[in-house]
């Protein structure tokens, strides 16, 4: 029973992510890490959501069914995540067959068209919010709250200054992020497992 | 038939990365050039609805591209088809996670990974203000976005609503007889 209980929190707190998910998957993280949290999973560990939004992001496929089968598998293993990633990909799924089958204009309108002019410059906001989140953690190992706890190691600006330069490399011959992310694994591992 | 749209789906889900705006040319190779399931223009608006509504881009486009294929049971089976990969990869990667995440060598590679994320992150938030407009709306909106979000000032749902009704006052402020457009 109790587990029944479970599949259902985590398939409704996905639900409830998916609704109301805005300009894509990214744009959801802070919706995710209000959510999961405040249920309680991944044993209220922010630190370890974090990690998991990271390797979610890390990896080949859909973001949001990335971090839904992530959360509901430490949770409840694959069925957990299962309930997790349904969750979250049904109200798309509706949403679009409603749209698709009776409001076929339903981008042209007006009202849409001005709740969208809202919505997408929001979303980099949030989206900027998310990067200087990770930048805080990744360099200072504290959070915008804490900014007196901050830990500053050099190592971290090195690992910073590589990935920034690959990038600006990267504008003109396109550099697959997996790569970059695989640079600053090893980094990390090189410059704290070495030094 | 429903077995080559699950086929094609399963494919591009795979090979996405980086949220759904880049699997819209894989979409497009396969569903228009390949297998000539849609037309050009169909596409376009379906891409256009994908945007417009909540949810995943990649789900989204997804669901309803099956649907114009081959109805309700061909949209089941292309959202399958795409969200699959996901699945199976993240299963098997949470159960390696979950026998390593005390090693300390993994602790070692998550310092280098959070900062490349970070960078990853902006870039993206970057690529999509590269397609808006210049004017004072955008950058309230954004502005706005960043405050409530960085600060936590009010539930993040709350956030989005505000936005989309700000949105909605000035379409139909900026659309009134007289007033120069500008949104």
């Amino acid at each position: 029973m109790a587990e029944i209980i479970l599949l259902l929190r985590l398939f409704a707190t996905f639900f409830y992510i998916g609704i109301f998910t805005f300009g894509g998957g990214y744009a959801m993280i802070p919706l995710i890490q209000d959510e999961v949290i405040s249920q309680g999973f991944v044993g209220g560990s922010e630190s370890l959501l974090i990690d998991m939004i990271a390797i979610a992001q890390s990896m080949p496929g859909v973001f949001a069914i990335n971090i839904s089968t992530f959360v509901g598998s430490y949770e409840y293993g694959v069925l957990g995540g299962m309930a997790a990633a349904l969750g979250v990909a049904i109200p798309s799924f509706i949403i679009i067959l409603l749209v698709a089958k009776f409001f076929k204009h339903f981008s042209e309108n007006k009202y849409v068209k001005g709740f969208l002019r809202g919505i997408t410059p929001l979303v980099v906001g949030v989206l900027f919010t998310v990067g200087v989140r990770f930048l805080l953690l990744g360099l200072f190992e504290t959070d915008i709250f804490n900014l007196n706890e901050a830990i500053i190691d050099i190592r971290q600006f090195f690992i910073l200054g590589i990935i920034i330069s690959l990038m600006l490399i990267g504008k003109k011959r396109k550099i697959h992020p997996i790569f970059l992310i695989l640079i600053a694994a090893s980094l990390g591992l090189l410059l704290y497992g070495i030094f | 038939m429903y077995a080559k749209i699950f086929l094609t789906f399963f494919k591009i889900g795979l090979f996405t990365f980086g949220g759904g705006h880049a699997m819209i040319p894989l979409i497009h190779r396969d569903v228009i050039d390949t297998n000539e399931w849609i037309k050009e223009s169909e596409f376009i608006h379906i891409i256009a609805i994908a945007e417009s509504t909540p949810g995943p881009i990649a789900v989204n486009t997804a669901t309803y591209v099956g649907y114009k294929i081959k109805g309700i049971l061909g949209s089941a089976v292309a959202t399958l088809g795409v969200i699959l990969p996901s699945f199976i990869i993240i299963s098997l990667i949470s159960l390696i996670l979950m026998e390593f995440k005390e090693n300390i060598y993994v602790e070692y590679a998550f310092k280098g990974i959070r900062v490349a994320v970070s960078m990853l992150i902006f870039n993206a938030a970057l690529r999509i203000y590269g397609h808006f407009k210049n004017d004072w709306f955008t950058f309230l909106m954004i502005a706005t976005g960043f405050g409530l979000i960085m600060f936590r000032l009010i539930p993040v749902v709350l956030v989005f609503l505000i936005g989309g009704l700000s949105g909605i006052i000035h379409a139909y402020f900026s659309e009134k007889p007289g007033v120069k457009q500008n949104g």
